[in-house]
């Protein structure tokens, strides 16, 4: 069909979860169409798989994966608490419970699914509740504010992440399950066990074989759960989290076929039995199958909004298998984990001591691999999916495979074998092939592949395959992986870091005279001068730093295009006195600068000469400022709301610890530029988390955010801890900095470091708050050494008179650069363009700024 | 065997030796006031070209950081990183650019270059 001949048509989604929204995405990228989500929910998509963590400190934003915003830019209309009653198959239109009428030319229902409550009698008392949505997490957190004990009533996975919420919320929480074991189905019986011993120790008690008969009121708590066996236990919250069940009532009211126990019938192209009406998620069922993961429902989003364009892809089912952290406890489950295959065999590793269990499923001949259980340690899951999914022939005595090693070598999976369809990354669907259309097109390092395919983005469990698969496909082309700074050196930034700390290194020279050859370069030079200012932190401009540094350092300003330089004085947490702004403000009167305040909260002037910077700077000095490191690869600033000195939503006193922030760090040289932010309150008005380092006031204290970035690549930062008191606050930071100077690449953000890190957040986390390495009180005094040293450059610099001569224009004239010209606009200056200057005289306003002698 | 007797009638000084930091680079106005950036790469070896960046579009070639690649020593220019041939002021990364060289000379603590 081409694009003139075909009329815009009108798309309804029913439902924005997660899946409802993934089709917005696929779809809205074609202009073709008009999109009208409507939700029954009061907010737009939000993260459902990491809802527990709602209670470890994310907020409702955190977890949202769209704004209004967002969807107004795409173009797409939304309808909040716009419950669709009716669908009127044969003039094509449905009903909102208000009455409002959508017609459309093909509908997509997206309703997912609903928590089953088992019909107990006394289900509907108060405090009985379900785990499914905001508003229900909001219920359980005011209920579990009223008592001290919590039942959840199903131990599947996600009952299991439930009881992870109740016991988050400090309850006494137990979880009562119906069949014999936890997980069944994902987990044998050895595993289920395992996992429930696990569980107890983390002090969750698990009943097992229960089966509720009635809830009735307690004697101690709110409820008494009688059950059949003649058993009971008093609680005062139960949650209910038994199973899902499909939303298909729209289905079954309106005649579309739905399956005998539910859920919505669909194709391979996830038509209904209308062909204009599609069903994606939790409530379509396919070949008799309710997909409740995730990536399924993704997986036929991407199929709808393929069929609707006229595409030829088709649903095909989804591997469920899945990898997951319970309260902790690593759990994996792959393929045919109960061995029901006719002729499966398997073989079972079972340590007590370390709380391991691991099963493998393996075929009659033994060569393929069907299934696996892992509990305790899903190390080995990656590899055993890439055998199970691909039928890779498994190694002679294949239960070496999850049999420790003990110090032998384990058998490999050859990355080599596997297939281009070989999904490496199950979030996004990435597969291998995807991996090595990247680096045909290009890519040269792990980090490229990740940015183009987004492999690894997600959870991030397949970082090690894919690093793997990487890096076998760059031997294969023969490329070498170098990590060598430059020619002069054949060492990486953190190589080079560990030489001049290890021998205690001071200067470039002799540096470069005992590692590497030549005399360096502009890659080299400035790296290892701002290696060596993150140890010792010398004056930057000493004799034998002086030629280590760009331009910017040796000018202690930021060039601009015409060679001017842009002058930033420090103000903490963006605080600054009347009278100190009124220095300012006649500081760039007087020299006509352009002036601007910057993001960071802070006031810039542009235009200055640089035989202009040391009296600008004197001024500013003598004014009791200094410098703002505006043109240093180190601290810039640390944005801040006023918090709770003067703002009503204010938790903690956010002000105080941007400046104390600001005030620590500044000077602190890094392998590339850092921004932090201090907000006051979980309304995030400063932004901290598209920063290097946020931190967001809680009632209990702080939420520390690391790896953020605005700017090129935006990226959220991650929470790293929650209700830190100030020194816990302090402490991390020093060490997570100290470590990112220690181990990044040169010019490599905090974003980009975190996630080129084998083992990511989690293994930051490690290392920064379980002294992993062992190395946390060396990056404290490393800190503290950087703290105690602080010099301010420029007061440093106006006081040598021999630093001074630098900043002559001419060496053998006082004459001025006539190439700098202005000409004013909106009441400013700003560089004449090349136009402009050759005009000459006629356009030109040249300013006439009295040269000022230097100080 | 001659001997040739330069003429120092078109040696220019422009500053004294101590004005330069080694490795570095700083700026003078020859006397037809064109700028020229001068650097100090060894006690007895300077190198001169002109400070005009001609991809930048601005006088700011002194102040690019000094390196050298198989032997050739250059200056980065600090605008966007082209680096120029101190020897001859040709621009290692485009070809299409270059600047002028002036074959340069520390007398008795003088700095002089020919034009």
């Amino acid at each position: 069909m081409s694009a003139d001949t075909q009329s815009t048509q009108n798309i309804v989604v029913v439902g924005n979860g997660m899946v409802g929204h993934h089709f917005v995405e696929q779809l809205s990228q074609n202009s073709n169409y008009n999109i009208t989500v409507l939700s029954a929910e009061s907010r737009l998509a939000y993260d459902r798989v990491h809802l527990s963590e709602y209670f470890s400190g994310k907020t409702a934003d955190d977890l949202a994966l769209t704004t209004p915003e967002v969807y107004q830019q795409l173009g797409v209309n939304f309808y909040l608490d716009a419950k669709v009653t009716t669908i009127d198959k044969s003039r094509k239109v449905v009903t909102t419970e208000q009455g409002e009428s959508y017609s459309y030319d093909k509908l997509v229902l997206a309703t997912g699914s609903y928590p089953f409550v088992p019909p107990i009698p006394g289900k509907e008392r108060e405090h009985c509740l379900v785990y499914r949505t905001i508003d229900d997490l909001d219920a359980i957190q005011a209920s579990a504010n009223t008592g001290k004990t919590g039942v959840v009533v199903g131990g599947g996975l996600l009952g299991l992440e439930a009881a992870n919420a109740l016991k988050e919320l400090g309850l006494d929480t137990h979880v009562v399950e119906f069949a014999p074991q936890l997980m069944g189905v994902q987990l044998d019986q050895a595993g289920g066990q395992q996992l429930r011993k696990m569980i107890e120790e983390l002090g969750v008690t698990v009943h097992t074989e229960k089966a509720t008969n009635v809830i009735t009121d307690g004697e101690s708590s709110v409820h008494k759960m009688e059950f059949a066996d003649g058993t009971h236990l008093e609680t005062d919250l139960i949650l209910f989290s038994a199973g899902i069940r499909p939303y298909d009532n729209l289905a079954r009211e309106f005649d579309l076929a739905v399956g005998e126990r539910g859920g919505i019938v669909v194709n391979n192209q996830c038509q209904t039995s209308d062909e204009d009406i599609y069903a994606i998620g939790e409530c379509a069922l396919w070949n008799n199958f309710i997909f409740g993961l995730v990536a399924p429902g993704y997986t036929m989003a991407k199929v709808a909004a393929s069929h609707i364009d006229g595409g030829e892809e088709s649903f095909t089912g989804a591997d469920m298998s899945t990898k997951l952290k319970l309260m902790g406890v690593e759990v994996g489950s792959i393929g045919d984990a109960h061995a029901r295959t006719p002729g499966a065999q398997s073989y079972t590793y079972q340590n007590e001591r370390d709380n391991v269990y691991k099963k493998m499923v393996v075929s009659q001949d033994g060569k393929t691999l069907l299934g696996a259980v892992l509990v305790g340690d899903t190390s080995e899951y990656d590899s055993l999916l890439q055998y199970a999914l691909n039928g890779i022939e498994l190694p002679e005595n294949p239960d070496a495979l999850i049999l420790p090693s003990n110090g032998g070598e384990k058998p490999t999976l050859g990355v080599d074998s596997l297939p281009d369809t070989a999904t490496i990354c199950s979030c996004l669907n990435v597969t291998k092939g995807d991996i090595v259309a990247a680096v045909d097109a290009g890519a040269t390092d792990v980090g490229a592949i990740k940015s183009v395919t987004k492999a690894s983005t997600g959870c991030g469990g397949c970082s090690a395959l894919l690093k793997n698969v990487a890096e076998n496909e760059f031997a294969k082309r023969g490329l070498e992986v170098k990590k060598d700074i430059c020619s002069h050196f054949v060492y990486s930034r953190t190589e080079l870091f560990h030489i001049i700390k290890a021998e205690k290194i001071k200067n470039f020279d002799t540096l470069i005279a005992k590692h590497g050859k030549g005399m360096g370069c502009e890659i080299c030079k400035p790296a290892v001068g701002s290696i060596l200012a993150s140890v010792y932190n010398d004056y930057i401009l000493q004799d034998d730093h002086l030629h280590l540094q760009d331009t910017n350092d040796t000018y202690l300003g930021n060039m601009q295009k015409d060679g001017t330089y842009s002058v930033v004085p420090r103000m903490p947490g963006g605080e600054v006195t009347p009278e100190k702004l009124i220095v300012i403000g006649e500081v760039a009167k007087e020299y006509n600068l352009y002036t601007k305040v910057t993001g960071g909260q802070r006031i810039d002037l542009f235009g200055a000469r640089v035989d202009q910077l040391p009296a600008i700077w004197k001024r500013l000095i003598d004014a009791g400022m200094e410098t703002g490191h505006a043109y240093g690869k180190s601290l810039r600033t640390v944005k801040s709301c006023v918090g709770s000195t003067w703002c009503r939503y204010g938790v903690q006193d956010s002000m105080s610890m941007a400046i104390f922030l600001e005030e620590r760090y500044k000077g602190l040289r890094s392998p590339h530029k850092i921004k932090f932010a201090v907000s006051g309150c979980t309304r995030e008005c400063a932004e901290a988390q598209s920063k290097d380092i946020g931190v967001i006031a809680t009632e209990n204290g702080w939420n520390l955010y690391v790896s953020g970035n605005g700017g090129m690549k935006p990226r959220h930062g991650d929470l790293f801890a929650t209700d830190l008191d100030d020194a816990t606050l302090i402490k991390y930071i020093d060490r997570y900095l100290m470590f990112y100077v220690r181990m990044a690449d040169r010019l490599q953000r905090t974003s980009v470091w975190l996630e080129s890190l084998e083992g990511g957040l989690e293994y930051m986390q490690k290392v920064v708050k379980d002294d992993h390495l062992g190395i946390n009180d060396e990056l404290e005094r490393q800190m503290d050494a950087v703290v105690a040293t602080y010099q301010c450059e420029w007061k440093t610099t106006v006081e040598s008179p021999e630093k001074l001569k630098r900043f002559r224009q001419f060496v053998n004239s006082d004459k001025q650069d006539e190439n700098i010209q202005f000409v004013t606009e909106r009441e400013q200056i700003r560089p004449a363009t090349l136009t402009e200057k050759a005009a000459n005289g006629l356009l030109i306003e040249t300013v006439d700024v009295t040269a000022v002698e230097p100080a | 065997m001659t001997v040739i007797t330069r003429s120092n009638t078109n040696w220019q000084t422009l500053c004294q030796k101590d004005d330069l930091v080694k490795h570095s680079g700083v700026c003078a106005l020859l006397d037809n006031e064109q700028q020229v950036a001068i650097f100090l790469i060894d006690d007895d070896s300077a190198f001169t070209i002109s400070n005009w960046d001609p991809a930048g579009n601005a006088n700011v070639l002194y102040r690019g950081l000094i390196g050298d690649e198989n032997g050739e020593v250059f200056v980065a220019s600090p605008l966007y990183k082209e680096r120029f041939a101190l020897s001859d002021g040709r621009c290692l990364d485009d070809e299409s650019l270059s600047v002028t060289s002036y074959a340069t000379r520390i007398e008795q603590g003088q700095v002089q270059v020919l034009v």
